[in-house]
């Protein structure tokens, strides 16, 4: 494994571990009950193997929390088990019940109103619930371009609201973790990693993905120019629609109603590498929730948004 | 993402051959690219935003969409890519047609891999510049060839050299609005060389270009400026030496946090802050000062041999002697400065300003202490680039050396020899929020404290201990000094009776050895000190005298003077 450029010289990769891995670290020190916000996609992987790394021998000081939407993918679901099981992860599922009683779905819902009610929603519930300080997540800055600004320890007020204007400055490797009770703090340790990076991580460190990365042939139906895969019997087919076998595979992982797949040969990671490198699509495009309005990503974190 | 390069050398046709035909070689290759931190300097109208579009979209580090959106939206005109549209963020800033905060960009070519920190220029806005500055290897100013070196060229020159950057590259834009002048060019170059020798960079590069046009941005530009012969400004930035940025000889560990997954294993683990650390060495830890030495130095991925900064490990020491998060682990014989009393360069960050009588905390490194202002020596004027010794406070932007006086000892080496182990934070501790970054200088010239204080062998800790207290200065002022003595004397007596040894004074040399005997000094209208409360008239009379002890009391708590 390429550790060094030369004998005192670190990687680009290795440096950027090493920023993460600092930043972990500080806040597991400085917060009182922190929590790893795991969302079973590949960048929550590698943000699990950097909090290993972290904390190696001893085990994670922090339980994992997924917000569970009830529509991720089954394949999602059975790595979600065997990741917290293999590598024995206190792990909590919340579900928003108000948004399950009230029946929200992405079918009849649309994309917006159920992100907010089962993601922006779910997710605030868990942090009030278990009193929730720092949440660590996997979000990076060259994503999406109201990222570039956000802060690697990123201040949310008592109703967990980011406020873009009124951020704390962020100087050096010195970060300030001083909250008052009820406030919280989102650490974000791989801001300033890429797409790239993260796919070059995950092949170097032989870090296990969700299958649905890689090109397989599976069910999909074509709804305006986006495939969606039938994941279940829970997706209804509109008259006439007839799912077909494509060979496609998954850039992001979310609610599979919402997700778009690609299709795509790749089977391997550097084929997924290969593929990535030649396309020049932005990393959410196939995520139909960016689309519903201007500056919408903005406005989702404004409100509690990861 | 698809970051590949086009240029007139073919190097990125290289880059695609081997990632269409061989991936398994892009990404050997590409694991052994370094990583170049470099932050933009420039006005709003100087052309920083399109000169970064500009090499964004050159380097191919802009997505389809973004593109699609910065040409649509242009206001410039009908199918031409607005470059400054691509790195402007926030929807307010779109409103107001400036960045206002740092936004980091990332891009890479064949030879290295690049995160920019794009901060807006203003004078203003010396709180984002410092921010990009802080962890960049590589400042870029641009000068308006058609304006030539102006005030704020200097200031951000001087901020740049400030913050410690090693190396400054300066983009002379908008040539192609002067016709390529060579006259135009080699006259700011000669100016700002000038002003840069009194500056500490380790290397200053110029460059001729035009943003817009892409002259000198990625490819050089021979046919409009012959009379350049260096890199463009990507050549530039691919081979500038930043192996030296690193300080490898004095190595720093600051401990994070302590592992003990069980009875037989102890670890401390921490990100090594400068210097390299080797099994067997012999280390201090600070600030207790015991000595022992390094048995292991373990990672998830095995033990090591040896390890250096900016490396993120665990240490195992030989002895078992108490240490936790905030110590430092250096080498037996490290030349460290430690005191409590220090001189800083502190730029202001917040709206409100700096209060003398407030007690803040600093955060140096993984330590969190408290600290007090004990003086604003100086302020600069940032138009000037004088330093103005009027003032007595710093506001929002302002940068001014001030000397601290840390509640415990803070071990530290000048920001100027380590910037890992000479900088800080000071947070509000009311409020949460960063205030100042701050540079340390050294320690404070003991001439400048007290003659009495010299020399002394009883310590500020074993005083607090005996006392009970700490030391301080309440400054009151008012236009009648026999009030002023009057609500003085009555403080002194409230005090004791709450148990904290109070003495009047009018003269500030008293009060400050009073403070360093740890005796809390009531000081009656002096110019020197920054007044904590102003006595006006009719407060001081038999009815109110109560009423204005507590609120001077109430305020000197709530500011953390007095306990």
């Amino acid at each position: 494994m390429t550790r060094t450029i030369d004998r005192h010289a670190l990687s680009h990769l290795r440096l950027l571990e090493a920023e993460a891995i600092h930043i972990i670290r500080e806040a597991a020190a400085e917060f009182d009950n922190p929590v790893l916000m795991y969302s079973i996609g590949k960048d929550s992987s590698v943000l699990a193997r950097l909090a290993f790394k972290a904390f190696a021998p001893a085990p994670v000081p922090f339980p994992f929390l997924h917000v569970d939407t009830t529509w991720k993918f089954q394949q999602m679901y059975a790595f979600r088990e065997r990741f917290a099981r293999e590598n024995n992860i206190r792990l909590i599922v919340h579900t928003n019940q108000e948004g399950i009683e009230a029946n929200i779905n992405p079918f009849t819902a649309g994309s917006q109103v159920h992100t907010d009610v089962m993601k922006t929603q779910g997710l605030k519930q868990a942090l009030s619930k278990y009193g929730f300080d720092a949440a660590f997540g996997g979000a990076r800055r060259e994503e999406e371009k109201s990222r570039a600004k956000e802060r690697i320890f990123s201040f949310r007020d008592e109703f967990h609201q980011w406020d873009p204007k009124n951020q704390r400055p962020e100087l050096w490797n010195v970060y300030n973790g001083r909250i008052r009770k009820g406030q919280s703090v989102r650490v974000f340790p791989m801001s300033n990693w890429t797409e790239l990076d993260i796919w070059q991580y995950i092949h170097i460190e032989q870090i296990p993905v969700v299958p649905l990365y890689f090109a397989r042939p599976r069910p999909v139906v074509e709804r305006e120019g986006t495939l969606i895969l039938v994941d279940d019997d829970r997706m209804p087919l509109h008259p006439g629609e007839q799912p077909r076998q494509e060979t496609v595979r998954f850039r992001t992982l979310g609610c599979y109603p919402l997700t778009g797949a690609i299709k795509s040969t790749a089977r391997t990671i550097p084929d997924i590498i290969r593929e990535m490198m030649v396309t020049r699509l932005s990393e959410r495009q196939n995520r139909l929730i960016d689309f519903d309005e201007d500056g919408s990503m903005e406005k989702k974190k404004r409100e509690g948004y990861f | 993402m698809t970051r590949i390069l086009e240029r007139s050398d073919g190097s990125h046709l290289a880059e695609r051959e081997l990632i269409e035909n061989d991936i398994e070689a892009f990404l050997e290759a590409n694991l052994r690219k370094e990583l170049l931190r470099f932050t933009t300097v420039g006005s709003v109208d100087d052309g920083k935003s399109t000169l970064i579009g500009r090499l964004l979209h050159d380097s191919k580090g802009v997505y389809d969409d973004q593109l699609k959106d910065a040409t649509l939206t242009s206001s410039t005109g009908e199918g031409v890519v607005d470059f400054a549209r691509l790195t402007d963020g926030l929807r307010a800033e779109r409103e107001q047609g400036i960045t206002i905060d740092v936004a980091y960009r990332y891009f890479s070519t064949p030879k290295r891999k690049f995160i920019i920190a794009d901060t807006p220029g203003h004078v203003q806005y010396t709180r984002n510049m410092a921010t990009g500055a802080s962890t960049a290897n590589v400042a870029l100013i641009l000068i308006d060839a058609r304006l030539g070196v102006l005030e704020q060229s200097r200031r951000h020159g001087f901020i740049a050299h400030l913050l410690g950057i090693p190396h400054l590259l300066v983009c002379v834009n908008k040539m192609d609005l002067v016709a390529y002048d060579a006259e135009v060019y080699h006259q700011i170059v000669k100016t700002f060389s000038d002003f840069c020798e009194e500056l500490s960079f380790r290397s200053v590069q110029f460059v001729p270009v035009s943003a817009l046009l892409g002259t000198n941005v990625v490819d050089r530009a021979p046919e409009s400026t012959p009379y350049y012969d260096g890199p463009s400004v990507l050549e530039y930035l691919e081979t500038v030496e930043i192996k030296g940025d690193i300080n490898l000889s004095d190595f720093r560990f600051p401990v994070q946090y302590v592992l003990r997954p069980n009875l037989h294993y102890r670890g401390f683990a921490g990100q090594i802050a400068s210097g390299i650390v080797k099994v067997g060495d012999e280390i201090a830890v600070l600030p207790s000062g015991k000595t022992t030495r390094i048995t292991h130095i373990d990672t998830y991925d095995g033990e090591l041999e040896e390890a250096f900064a900016p490396m993120s490990i665990s240490l195992r020491l030989s002895d078992e002697i108490d240490i936790s998060r905030g110590d430092l682990i250096v080498p037996v014989s490290a030349p460290l400065l430690r005191g409590r009393r220090v001189d800083a360069m502190l730029v202001w960050m917040s709206e409100t300003s700096l209060d003398p009588g407030k007690t803040y905390l600093l955060k140096h490194m993984t330590r969190l202490i408290r600290t007090n202002v004990a003086s604003v020596r100086w302020r600069l004027d940032l138009e000037r680039l004088e330093r103005d010794a009027s003032v007595e406070g710093l506001g929002l932007n302002d940068i001014g050396l001030v000397q601290l006086d840390v509640h415990s000892e803070l071990c530290f080496d000048p920001y100027h020899d380590n910037r890992a182990s000479g900088a800080f934070i000071l947070i509000d501790s009311l409020t949460n929020t960063t205030v100042a970054a701050g540079m340390l200088q050294g320690l404070t010239d003991e001439n400048e404290i007290s003659e009495a204080r010299r020399g002394s062998q009883v310590s500020a800790e074993e005083r607090r201990v005996r006392l009970g207290h700490e030391g301080g200065i309440l400054a009151l002022g008012g236009p009648n000094v026999s009030d002023l003595l009057k609500v003085a004397w009555a403080i002194e007596r409230r005090l004791f009776d709450e148990g904290v040894l109070a003495a009047v004074t009018t003269e500030p040399e008293i009060a400050r050895a009073l403070r360093a005997a740890g005796l809390f000094a009531v000081l009656c209208g002096s110019a020197e000190e920054a007044l904590n409360y102003s006595i006006s008239d009719g407060e001081a009379a038999s009815d109110r005298l109560d009423a204005t002890i507590s609120a001077i009391l109430d305020r000197a708590r709530a500011s953390g003077l007095l306990a």
